[in-house]
């Protein structure tokens, strides 16, 4: 590798690194907007003309906080922690490709990466937990852990059955085979699966069981304030982002689609994605712990594995993609069938309780 | 005797103290739970964070002064506790309240009850990860304050009821204001429950949470909502009626279970029953003054009075005795619903998870302005 | 259409009164009416077991304690325990006097849970001792807390002044 490789290399990082610091400023203030319209309120107006600069402000504001550390906590691990958690954060976005030659590096077990690197995220998680020296920190690094191992399992599994599929654990392989027919038709399932162990792996509602501010108060980032907080708030964005990228690659054709591939489509289809997540958080509690855990080993890692087998199976017997779609559709609608008539059960018993 | 320590014989990872700067404990209060893991083997509850002396104000104050300490109890619901008040006040002088100011009463009584049960279920929402239920909550609490700001005067510290009947006439748009306003609650609230009901993790987390058997909740003193989830269909409006209750028709719902749903189930269609009861008092509203023959200075006979009202949270009762010939009461003990139904915490959150302690604490609804008075 | 203005001819005897006189017996001091409750005055010795036989005996079915409060008369304090039947439409007042230099009454966490705090305030606020209560440490007070500020002997200095008294 020449010197003049490292430089472009380093020019590119730097392009990527401030591309994704403003668009987590942008979804901040999306999600938040979003969040507003759906809760009957504005969400922030007064930062620039409809509040468009909030987050800039907010960016600012946490820059020039005082930085307070706790007595007693573990001084080294306290202030690794945010860093542990932002480096992985952003390493998943070097191996993301935008367009066929639009890539920061373009590994050939790119997906593998992206898996390894994402899963590093525990470790900043429960640093910060133990090095703050409180109860809730301590909690939250603990349930953190425990989830993320959980739902790293069926979000391997559903990226394992895509490489299957594809014959590659090369992102931009993955997108050219979907063409003309992307993932998600022929295995809803498996984007279902991604969705929801996404969902758990960004730690957002209903999954956001370490933060919880109801109930642990933010779990493991308590002791946090100003910009060392901030550097957590932008990694769980980026995170979000990230699997929302991935999503986009891996099951909604990437940057392929109608009149031209363009990373415009690309962008589109993730902003989509991160779109769905808002809109999930609005309505949802919050799960309790064994109830996560309970649909993490009984539902979510089975499922899985069903859809891996199906997909092993396609390719060993040689069946055409047309029948793959068709099997994975069913069982989507079996299992979605399965949870509604558990949901009409439960909600026949409810009234019975009051019948009288 | 340190009740911070934990009993002995079990294994205690964590000594967790929650709150009193804490989003879910609904104010100051404290609790210091031993965890296994994330389990609460015991949990010792500490109040007193807001304590007021407010009993003890009462003896330096005068009668009409009173009302507004009864205000600042359960700040969630004033014009309820403003009447459990006078009316004791009332019934030590026997002083005859007009039908008008009895209907007005009721109807703000009634109105401030949805009120807070709208905030609860807001924050039983939050409790439980939710956000957006709040934000109806709220939206419609704020329709009822602007009503209340219109006839009040003030949005939450009213000092609206006198000894004797209410301080001013309601303004003339008043009943037709309240209709629209009815209307504009009920659709909000059947937007809230559907929100709340078609969320399956909802359901998860909150039925078969912290159940508390009938028998417990008697022994607790448990009353209000609690106690009917729990299936005793005890309602002081019922059970000892007062005011121009025994004139309405409403329906006292209880629950069957006693976990944090029915709970929840009880104070929801506690607010259709409110809605019909303000209904009916906006039909049956009759003309007439709205102070009755209450002396200037007030001054009750020797006696001592305990007066029960229902309360949103339950039954608030008032022992006044007075010594006679003073302005000033004598002694004043104020029994908060939320105080005694707080004392069954300890036992629901024997066994269950962190995340469940919340919303069990969130399904007792309680407010500590009273707790601690 | 109005509430009719109770007033003291309302205390005539009730039907509850013999009940209470049967089961109570030998123990019960004074019976008298205040308003629509029948105050029963007991000896403080007698409060438990007139507590368990009132929540007990049939007919009675005392099971919820409304309130429990203590009143400060100066020369002597008196406890007052309001109870009240969810089976039947009664209720009653049980008082027991306590004199000021011996402040001490048998608890009755053993017949009602809901017995705890309010006693625990008691404590806080008047300094009444509940015998046999597991667990008397202040509760509306912050620890170490000097004095009895529910007793007529605390001074409030300031509002006096401010009102003129």
């Amino acid at each position: 590798m020449s010197l003049l490789d490292i430089i472009l290399v380093g020019i590119g990082a730097f392009i990527l690194f401030n591309f994704i610091m403003g668009s987590v400023l942008v979804l901040i203030l999306a999600e938040r907007k979003v969040l507003g319209r759906l809760q009957q309120r504005l969400g922030p107006m007064r930062t620039g003309p409809w509040g468009s600069l909030q987050t800039v402000a907010d960016a600012v504001k946490l820059l020039v906080k005082e930085d307070l550390r706790p007595q007693g906590s573990d001084v080294f691990i306290f202030y690794l922690a945010p860093l542990m958690l932002f480096v992985p954060g952003f390493l998943i976005w070097a191996a993301l490709p935008f367009t066929r030659d639009l890539v920061l590096s373009n590994l050939g077990l790119g997906l593998l990466y992206i898996v390894a690197v994402s899963t590093l995220s525990i470790v900043g998680m429960v640093m910060a937990g133990w090095a703050s020296n409180n109860k809730y920190s301590l909690l939250g690094s603990a349930r953190s852990a425990a989830q993320l191992v959980s739902y790293e399992i069926p979000l391997v599994v559903t990226v394992l059955a895509v490489g299957l599929l594809a014959q590659s654990l090369n992102l931009v392989e993955i997108v050219e085979r979907q063409v003309p027919v992307p993932y998600i038709l022929i295995q809803p399932l498996g984007f279902l699966l991604f969705l929801i162990a996404a969902l758990a792996e960004t730690g957002r509602i209903p999954f956001d069981i370490p933060q919880a501010e109801s109930e642990i108060v933010g779990g493991p980032f308590v002791e946090y304030s100003g910009i060392r907080w901030g550097i957590f708030f932008l990694a769980e964005y980026a995170a979000a982002g990230a699997m929302a990228f991935l999503g986009a690659l891996l099951f909604l054709g990437g940057w392929s689609g109608p009149f031209s591939d363009s990373p415009l489509w690309l962008f589109l289809k993730a902003t989509a994605l991160v779109l769905l997540f808002f809109l999930i958080r609005a309505p949802l509690p919050r799960l309790r712990v064994d109830q996560l855990m309970a649909f993490a080993w009984k539902v979510a890692i089975p499922l899985s594995f069903l859809n891996l087998l199906l997909i092993a199976s396609a390719l060993f017997y040689g069946w055409p993609q047309w029948l793959l779609g068709a099997v994975n559709w069913l069982v989507l609608v079996a299992v979605v069938a399965a949870f509604s008539w558990r949901r009409e059960r439960r909600l026949a018993r409810l009234r019975g309780r009051y019948a009288a | 005797m340190n009740t911070d320590q934990a009993p002995l014989g079990e294994r205690v990872d964590l000594l967790v103290n929650m709150g009193p700067q804490h989003p879910s404990t609904h104010g100051v209060f404290r609790m210091v739970l031993s965890l296994e893991g994330e389990r609460i083997i015991d949990c010792v509850p500490h109040i007193g964070y807001l304590h007021r002396g407010s009993e003890r104000l009462c003896e330096g104050e005068n009668y009409s002064q009173i009302i507004t300490l009864f205000d600042r109890l359960d700040y969630i619901s004033n014009i309820n506790n403003e009447q459990c008040f006078v009316m004791a006040v009332e019934k030590l002088m026997g002083v005859q309240v007009p039908p008008r100011a009895e209907y007005v009463r009721v109807i703000l009584s009634e109105l401030n009850r949805i009120a807070s049960h709208m905030l609860f279920y807001g924050t039983f929402a939050i409790d439980a990860g939710a956000m957006t239920p709040i934000m109806i909550g709220f939206r419609d609490r704020e329709l009822i304050q602007a009503l209340f700001e219109s006839v009040t005067g003030a949005r939450m510290m009213h000092n609206y009821l006198r000894i004797g009947g209410v301080k001013e006439d309601v303004p003339e748009w008043f009943k037709l204001d309240l209709g629209r306003l009815l209307d504009q609650l009920r659709a909000g609230f059947r937007e809230a429950e559907d929100l709340l009901n078609g969320s399956d993790v909802f359901l998860e987390r909150t039925m078969g949470v912290g159940i508390l058997p009938a028998e417990a909740a008697l022994d607790y003193g448990v009353t209000g909502p609690a106690l009917r989830a729990s299936g005793v269909g005890y309602d002081v409006r019922r059970a000892e009626p007062y005011s121009v209750y025994p004139e309405l028709e409403f329906d006292i719902p209880v629950g069957k279970v006693g976990d944090c749903y029915d709970r929840y189930w009880v104070r929801m269609r506690e607010v259709e029953q409110s809605l019909r009861i303000v209904e009916q008092c906006l039909e049956r509203l009759p003309e007439g003054p709205i102070m009755g023959k209450a002396p200037r200075l007030i001054r009750p006979p020797k006696g001592e009075v305990y007066v029960r009202t229902e309360n949103p949270r339950g039954e608030l009762g008032v022992y006044l005795v007075s010594q006679g010939g003073s302005g000033y009461p004598y002694r004043v003990k104020i029994r908060g619903p939320s105080f005694c139904n707080l004392m069954a915490l300890r036992q629901l959150l024997r066994g269950v998870y962190v995340a469940d302690s919340v919303v069990i604490l969130g399904s007792l609804d309680i407010v500590l302005g009273e707790v601690d008075r | 259409m109005a509430r009719e203005p109770q007033t003291r001819a309302e205390t005539s005897s009730s039907p509850l009164e013999p009940r209470v006189r049967e089961a109570l017996g030998q123990r019960l001091q004074e019976l008298s009416y205040s308003f629509d409750e029948m105050v029963l005055r007991i000896p403080r010795e007698e409060m438990v077991e007139c507590c368990r036989l009132l929540k007990t005996t049939p007919g009675l079915d005392f099971k919820l304690l409304r309130c429990l409060s203590v009143v400060d008369y100066v020369d002597f304090m008196e406890v007052v325990y309001h109870l009240s039947s969810l089976s039947h439409p009664h209720k009653v007042t049980l008082k027991a006097r306590l004199p000021a230099e011996d402040l001490r009454v048998p608890t009755v966490t053993t017949v009602w849970k809901g017995a705890d705090w309010h006693e625990r305030e008691g404590h806080d606020l008047f300094g009444v001792l509940f015998e046999g209560h597991p667990d008397l440490s202040p509760l509306l007070l912050y620890e170490g807390f000097e004095g009895y500020p529910g007793r007529k002997s605390y001074p409030m200095p300031e509002q006096r002044e401010l009102y003129g008294e």
